[in-house]
């Protein structure tokens, strides 16, 4: 052995020794049993209540943080894009909106408790949410997408309503021209569509009429004519009247006499309703500033309803009996546990400055990604195999170097992922078995040269010498073009796909080092130990 | 030493009309094809809408998951039964201003097999917006890949050889492209992604065969084109077939292997492994040899 081939060869164990201890973490964690496992996925050293835990915590983050990461449709999880509507913003506003809402979203996905939730503002209005692992996906949909926009409003008494829907009925009567325009229903449109009008300030319809009714207000809510001094919502809940299930419109102030950023503090409670114990709704305190404000308008309006509207739809309309002055309240209604607990967060974390809408939605099942995985790696455990088989068969002892180079090349792939925080997808794991498929050509291209200049009669060290230097060209430009196409799929693909990309990419990379340089490497060494007259090729 | 295909001696480039006819045959197929189906049948990926993948045990008949489909209000959906017995993968027709389609459905299943344990394993669902963007990506990023492709191997090749590569890659993932609409499969975000691939391999290959041709142009100035690529690809043809072999083994075995997430994927690959070994050959090959008989047909004397 020459002294540059003994530097090689110590290079070459280093970079073995690196990429080993790299993965080193990878291979501890996905040896444990799976309980421990989704341990180390939920440990929040943020989390923990004394100093010993946030250690031990701490140890099963870095060990988390450190291997390869399965990405969503591995492991399970939510990828949702949410779209800003910032359509109803002023300019000032607007600017600001995303970054506030994603940290709100941020906060509500904090309180829910979701390891490694990922939340990214995309483009100029919208956010990425990953969330990994198990969790309930509607529940958690509905914590994310709600605005919580917590308003208290006055119910207006009867016969203001009354005098508001007989204006909105003139008005759309004015507008409708039609022949037999002296029947009942042609003069009340609006009001006729109800099945009790302004009863303790509630107008009650049917289900079927709602989306009529709520056509009829947007044709009000356009028409600059109209005065509209009130708002007008829906009650949050389904109710009966003669046996027949509907709903109920109320109209109400139109400044909300307080908003939800006056809530301190928020909780889930069992015991607020007294007729239905055990019934779960939220009681909030609110801030002193709000308190106070709470205390004069309760004051100022007892023997009135008082409307708890969230995101327009009315929770809850209490009677004020008296004046309320230490600024807390409650919100009952029919929820269920769960509804009870995210209205609590979403009260907590406040509202968004603007609706959000989800625009693009993927989610994986826990048991379709362990199938992925399984499938995955028996795919790819197939594939080395019968390339191994036909590489060793066929090339025999120089089979056997490429098989090497193989073996560190992927080797190095997977610890450049484990190095970079890459994320290990489905289609990432395809990409690795086309890696080993790919990765031999170098060497099927040296071992044929080789074999070629045999034939020619070459000795076997020039035969060697010539078939790498020849073939080495080539198998530089083939290289390059796979990665350029492999670059433009990084550029465009999101997700699982750029995943693919990643793998590849790297995977091509690290075999111009270990299909070229190793097994060179391997053939010199051999070749200048002893007097060759033979190869095994 | 084993050996396939050692001391070749066909002559390629004089069946290369052969190959023009078969090649364009299978364009026609492709085109055929796509015209029939109206164009790709893009998938959710591209064109919006949402796409559900559901385990029932114990399995039912699909026509009761039509008919529950139904019930939640989303006719014409197409309802297709996996490997798995109870899955089903379930692509949703559209249904105006509904904002959670897949909770709808989940819910009219369940009503509909009491008892029966109801597993969503998978849902995707992209907005119209988001579809045309992402389509407006793939096409970018294919035209992307090409054009680099086209600027390198213009760069390192002649340009009478750049014709030939790019026609062949072309070929190469427009046949793909059609076996895909022949199975009436889908395009979604991961064939495009084996569409690329197949490019880059595509041009791999011919690159391997250009290589020789230029080697061997310096060694033999005296033949004629056509047996100076005849030789290139007969020196190469055992290359050609271990390296296709050895991708092929890979991809074969994520076809049969990688479960129905990334099948679509590996058939594309299985194509375009397939004709891109081909087209190396007979279509990069046979057209670098028709631009150089032309130019020698406008410009004789200028042997070269």
């Amino acid at each position: 052995m020459t002294q540059s081939d003994r530097n090689k060869l110590f290079l070459t164990l280093i970079g073995v020794a690196i990429c080993i201890y790299t993965l080193w973490p990878t291979f501890q964690f996905y040896s444990l049993s799976p309980e421990k496992r989704q341990e180390v996925l939920q440990a929040r050293p943020s989390a923990a209540t004394n100093e010993g835990d946030r250690e031990r915590l701490q140890k099963l983050a870095d060990l988390r943080e450190k291997s390869i990461k399965l990405g969503l449709d591995l492991q399970g999880g939510m990828y949702l894009l949410l779209e800003v509507d910032k359509s109803k913003l002023g300019a000032a506003e607007a600017r600001n909106a995303v970054d506030q809402a994603r940290q709100i979203i941020g906060n509500r996905i904090d309180q829910f408790g979701v390891a490694e939730p990922s939340i990214q503002k995309q483009g100029d209005n919208r956010i990425l949410i990953q969330l990994p692992g198990l969790l309930d996906q509607e529940r958690a949909k509905d914590l994310i997408g709600q605005t919580a926009l917590l308003e208290f409003k006055i119910v207006k008494t009867d016969e203001e309503t009354r005098a508001l829907l007989d204006r909105i009925d003139q008005a759309l009567a004015r507008r409708t021209t039609a022949a037999g325009a002296d029947t009942f229903a042609a003069q009340h449109p609006f009001t006729s569509r109800f099945l009790s009008v302004s009863q303790g300030g509630e107008s009650f319809t049917l289900n079927e009429n709602v989306a009529a009714i709520d056509s009829m207000l947007a044709v009000i809510r356009a028409d600059s004519t109209f005065q509209l001094e009130s708002s007008l919502a829906w009650d949050s809940h389904e109710s009966e009247r003669e046996g027949r299930t509907g709903r109920s419109l109320l109209v109400l102030s139109k400044e909300p006499l307080m908003q939800g950023k006056d809530v301190q503090s928020a909780q889930m409670r069992l015991d607020l309703d007294q007729e239905r114990p055990g019934a779960p709704g939220v009681s909030f305190t609110l801030t002193s500033r709000g308190g106070a404000t709470f205390a004069d308008v309760t004051g100022a309006n007892v023997g009135r309803r008082l409307a708890i509207v969230l995101d327009n739809r009315v929770q809850s309309a209490p009677n004020i009996h008296e004046r309320i002055p230490r600024g807390q309240g409650s919100i009952t209604g029919s929820f269920t546990e769960e509804e009870a607990q995210n209205l609590a967060i979403v009260l907590r974390s406040g509202a968004l400055p603007a609706p959000v809408h989800v625009v693009e939605e993927r989610t994986v099942g826990p048991s379709l990604g362990q199938d992925s995985i399984q499938k995955g790696l028996k795919a790819g455990a197939v594939g080395a195999a019968l390339v191994i088989l036909f590489m060793v068969v066929y090339y025999r002892l120089s089979g056997l170097v490429a098989v090497v180079a193989l073996v560190l090349n992927i080797l190095g792939l997977l610890a450049c992922m484990a190095g970079f925080h890459a994320t290990l997808t489905l289609p990432g794991i395809a990409g690795i078995v086309l890696t080993i498929g790919m990765a031999v050509d170098a060497n099927v291209l040296v071992f044929e040269r080789i074999r070629e200049e045999l034939r020619n009669k070459k000795t076997v060290l020039a035969a060697i010498d010539l078939g790498y230097s020849r073939a080495f060209r080539t198998i530089v430009d083939a290289h390059v073009t796979t990665l350029l196409s492999a670059l433009a799929l990084m550029w465009f693909g999101s997700g699982p796909i750029r995943g693919f990309a990643v793998t590849l990419s790297i995977g091509l990379i690290i075999n111009m080092i270990t299909a070229v340089g190793v097994s060179k490497m391997v053939f010199d060494a051999w070749s200048l130990r002893r007097k060759v007259n033979t190869i095994s090729i | 030493m084993l050996e396939i295909l050692h001391g070749l001696n066909v002559d390629w480039m004089g069946k290369r009309h052969i190959a023009y006819w078969f090649s364009g045959i299978c364009v026609l197929i492709s085109i055929v094809s796509l015209v029939m189906h109206g164009g790709p049948r893009y998938g959710v990926d591209f064109t919006g809408g949402t796409l559900l993948e559901v385990a029932i045990t114990p399995p039912p008949h699909v026509e009761k998951v039509r008919a529950a489909v139904d019930q939640a209000g989303f006719v014409g959906s197409e309802i297709q039964s996996l490997v798995k017995p109870g899955q089903f993968l379930i692509r949703l027709g559209t249904r105006e201003g509904v904002k959670e389609p897949a909770k709808l459905v989940h819910d009219a299943l369940t009503a509909a097999h009491a008892g029966s344990t109801i597993e969503i394993l998978r849902v995707e669902s992209v907005g119209p917006r988001v579809g045309g963007e992402l389509r407006g990506a793939a096409i970018k990023a294919v035209f992307l890949a090409l054009g680099l492709i086209l600027v390198y191997v213009a760069i390192r090749y002649d340009w009478r050889y750049s014709l030939g590569a790019i026609v062949a890659l072309f070929h190469d993932v427009f046949i793909a492209l059609g076996a895909i609409s022949l199975t009436n499969k889908e395009v979604t975000l991961t064939v495009v992604a084996a569409f690329l691939t197949i490019a880059g391999f595509s041009i791999n290959d011919t690159i391997v065969v250009f290589d020789r041709i230029r080697e061997r142009k310096q060694a033999m100035r005296r033949d004629t084109p056509q047996k100076v690529m005849n030789t290139a690809i007969n020196e190469t043809m055992s290359r050609t077939i271990i390296t296709s072999l050895t991708v092929a083994l890979t991809v074969l075995s994520l076809f049969f292997l990688g479960g129905e997430v990334i099948h679509d994927f590996s058939f594309a690959m299985l194509v375009g492994v397939v004709f891109g070994t081909y087209s190396s050959v007979f279509v990069a090959s046979g057209l670098a040899l028709e631009t150089q008989l032309y130019l020698e047909r406008v410009t004789p004397g200028r042997k070269k």
